[in-house]
């Protein structure tokens, strides 16, 4: 390695520049995707209703709950699919475990991605924790992910029962 | 009702810790571009590469970074309001060993121009880890599983 120990005095100022811009670029991204991320959060968007003629997302989670030993609650059902690697997971189950806790027919369970990579595939998802809400018939109504917070998970479970009262037409 | 599928977790730290870590090595990182690809810049992304070891093996209370929040800024805030389980942590370690290793190997093996490009993807993840909690090794985590054949 050939070290230039006098550099033209041009050349070290336009390098400076140009390591200066670069980190300038670099906050420049890191700000986008934060802010990109952060709106992504544990907002729930509801599931558009498939006909189950051409339906593939190959989970009954009817079974995938009775595999988790729980049932499907009386009002809803928040699955949390999680990863060992994954803090968001954690916070993400105590603000379901509490809502669940605090209101009755509503169910709240975590399943680890590593035991299930099948529900990986099935449901498509890309990152943990991503939260499906499930309707009492088992159908997925909503889904989540990232951390959630009390008052998104409110606003998903709101949104499931308001859902099914406005009716279906199935 | 809560059925809880992991395994049992050990036991936790302080969350703030990883981030404030994360902070300090997102300084160096930049200090690492500023130098461009430069003798100084490997030395220092070395430096780097070689803290994330102790935080990649026993886990990120291991690593200096974590005893300067230790020693300098824990004892000024308040308790936690909860713990955090170091896994998470200790696997974005890893991936900041991952990642600043290419650049170091790079490096040493001549290609002094990759030192800077490894620090710059370095730091994105280190200042995202510090100032939103984002930790994106970890968000990659699951498209490397879906990547992997199926078992």
């Amino acid at each position: 390695m050939q070290i230039d120990m006098f550099p033209p005095a041009d050349d070290e100022r336009t390098g400076m520049t140009m390591q200066w811009t670069a980190l300038v670029a670099l906050l420049v991204v890191t700000v986008a995707l934060a802010v990109g991320w952060r709106a992504t959060q544990g907002r729930a968007r509801t599931t558009p209703q498939v006909a189950d003629a051409g339906h593939d997302g190959g989970a009954d989670w009817a079974d995938v709950l009775a595999s988790a030993g729980t049932t499907l609650g009386e009002r809803a059902t928040f699955l949390q699919l999680s990863a060992e690697v994954c803090s968001s997971c954690r916070s993400t189950a105590r603000t379901l475990g509490d809502l669940a806790a605090a209101t009755p027919g509503v169910v709240h369970v975590e399943i680890d991605v590593d035991d299930r990579p099948d529900l990986v595939r099935a449901t498509r998802m890309l990152r943990t924790p991503t939260v499906l809400v499930l309707d009492p018939d088992g159908a997925e109504a909503a889904r989540a992910s990232g951390a959630m917070t009390p008052a998104q998970a409110r606003t998903a479970l709101t949104a499931v029962e308001g859902a099914r009262t406005a009716g279906r037409t199935s | 009702m809560t059925e809880n599928r992991t395994t049992t977790a050990p036991a936790g730290i302080d969350p703030r810790g990883p981030r404030v870590a994360a902070g300090v090595t997102a300084v160096l990182l930049a200090v690492v571009v500023l130098l461009g690809a430069s003798q100084a810049a490997l030395v220092l992304l070395t430096v780097v590469a070689v803290s994330f070891l102790p935080g990649a093996v026993r886990g990120p209370q291991a690593t200096w970074q974590a005893w300067l929040f230790r020693v300098l800024v824990r004892p000024r805030l308040d308790a936690p309001d909860h713990l955090e389980d170091p896994r998470p942590p200790r696997f974005a370690q890893l991936v900041g060993l991952v990642v600043t290793a290419v650049g170091v190997v790079a490096g040493f093996a001549g290609a002094l121009a990759v030192v800077p490009w490894a620090a710059a993807v370095a730091f994105v993840a280190a200042a995202l880890n510090a100032a939103v909690g984002l930790c994106l090794g970890c968000e990659l985590y699951l498209l490397g599983r879906r990547l992997r054949p199926s078992a």
